[in-house]
């Protein structure tokens, strides 16, 4: 047994790449702050991949499709869960705090100075501007993410279904994941053909 | 002390409901904030706007909603129930994750969750658009918006501020809506 050619059991832990827990809030609180107008997620791909190189592309894949998976906003799923590879919980904390931490700072000055003068007319007519800009902008977003399901026939079953279930039978969220959840895992269960041998 | 502990398991509940990104909670945060606490479609959809100049996560705002309920210790408590079980969450499914490895349901699931997703954002664009549109010219300045940040690569908040100064000048020059 040549005990000098050590491989380590689990290939990924080959040169773990180290971070503190100020190298995380940091990189993530920089992220948080220039993010303005999202592409959130592309910031965050290059901080990890190419930046720091705290993940390979593989692992930031991973990564990526777990946030996606779980519920959250995925911007900061990312971040927690890039922190706890590195950090465990406590460079999950770092790296989620500094990611939301401008734009909190952000949203209650201006939430407060709304609050305060919300019947001003002119506040009033640049909001209903600002407000019709965010409705377009929220469109085109949705268009982009579900641009590829908006061709396909299941997917737009999907799609439809919920938008009725919670826009016009008004029904609560918890009710329409209950009846759509299952329906569409269904619709997209595994086919024996992709299962492992 | 009552009002805190309602808004505590609200946002705890839409953070854990927020499939495939905050997006897909609004309509039924809107329908929640209006039915339970008194926060109007117009200030909804405001509040929502504003939260859409800000740096980072595009959900920050929910912060707002919680000052507006019950002041900075309201905030506190949307940003803890909003933000806190989401992520432990995510964290616990991570490490499982890394234990187990892919498997064909994972694909599975996200396959049949993204349309869910896109059909609540679907519905999120019809709430805010119900209270956001308002007349000929906020429907010419959504569309307006919606092509140009599908064609272009202009930053949406360059856009967004733009409505609103166009829109205030439009507005109180002519009294469109």
């Amino acid at each position: 047994m040549s005990d000098q050619i050590n491989l380590p059991e689990a290939g990924q832990d080959t040169l773990k790449p180290t971070a503190t827990l100020w190298q995380l809030f940091k990189e993530f609180l920089v992220i948080g702050a220039v993010s303005f107008g999202g592409g959130i997620m592309a910031y965050e791909r290059f901080l990890l991949i190419e930046k720091r190189k705290w993940l390979t592309v593989d692992e930031f894949m991973a990564t990526l499709a777990i946030s996606q998976t779980m519920p959250g906003l995925n911007s900061v799923n990312i971040a927690v869960l890039a922190g706890d590879r590195l950090r465990g919980t406590s460079g999950a904390v770092a790296a989620a705090f500094g990611l939301i931490l401008p734009g909190m700072i952000f949203v209650l000055i201006a939430g407060v100075a709304y609050s305060a003068g919300e019947d001003h007319p002119l506040v009033n007519m640049l909001l209903a501007g600002v407000a019709a800009g965010a409705t377009g902008l929220l469109t085109s977003v949705t268009y982009k993410i579900g641009n590829q399901h908006f061709k396909r026939l299941k997917s737009i079953a999907i799609i439809a279904a919920t938008f009725v279930l919670m826009s016009f039978l008004k029904l609560s969220l918890v009710w329409v994941i209950v009846i759509m959840g299952p329906l569409a895992l269904f619709m997209y269960r595994p086919r024996a053909e992709t299962e492992p041998k | 002390m009552a009002a805190l502990i309602h808004l505590a398991l609200t946002f705890g509940m839409l953070s854990l409901l927020a499939v495939g990104g905050g997006t897909a909670v609004l309509p039924e945060m809107q329908t929640v904030l209006e039915q339970q606490f008194n926060i109007d479609h117009t200030t909804f959809v405001h509040i929502y706007s504003i939260g859409q100049l800000a740096p980072g996560p595009n959900m920050l705002m929910v912060l707002v909603f919680g000052f507006q309920v019950a002041g900075m210790l309201g905030a506190a408590v949307v940003l803890f129930s909003f933000f806190l079980p989401s992520s432990a969450l995510c964290l616990t499914v991570g490490r499982l994750w890394n234990k187990i490895g892919e498997r064909p349901w994972r694909r599975a699931v996200q396959n049949a969750l993204e349309p869910i997703s896109i059909g609540l954002m679907c519905s999120g664009v019809y709430a805010v658009a119900k209270a956001a549109v308002i007349g000929p010219l906020t429907l010419a300045m959504a569309a307006l918006t919606l092509v140009v940040l599908l064609f272009t690569r202009v930053n949406p908040v360059y856009m967004i501020l733009g409505m609103g100064v166009m829109g205030a000048a439009l507005m109180h020059t002519f009294g469109l809506k």
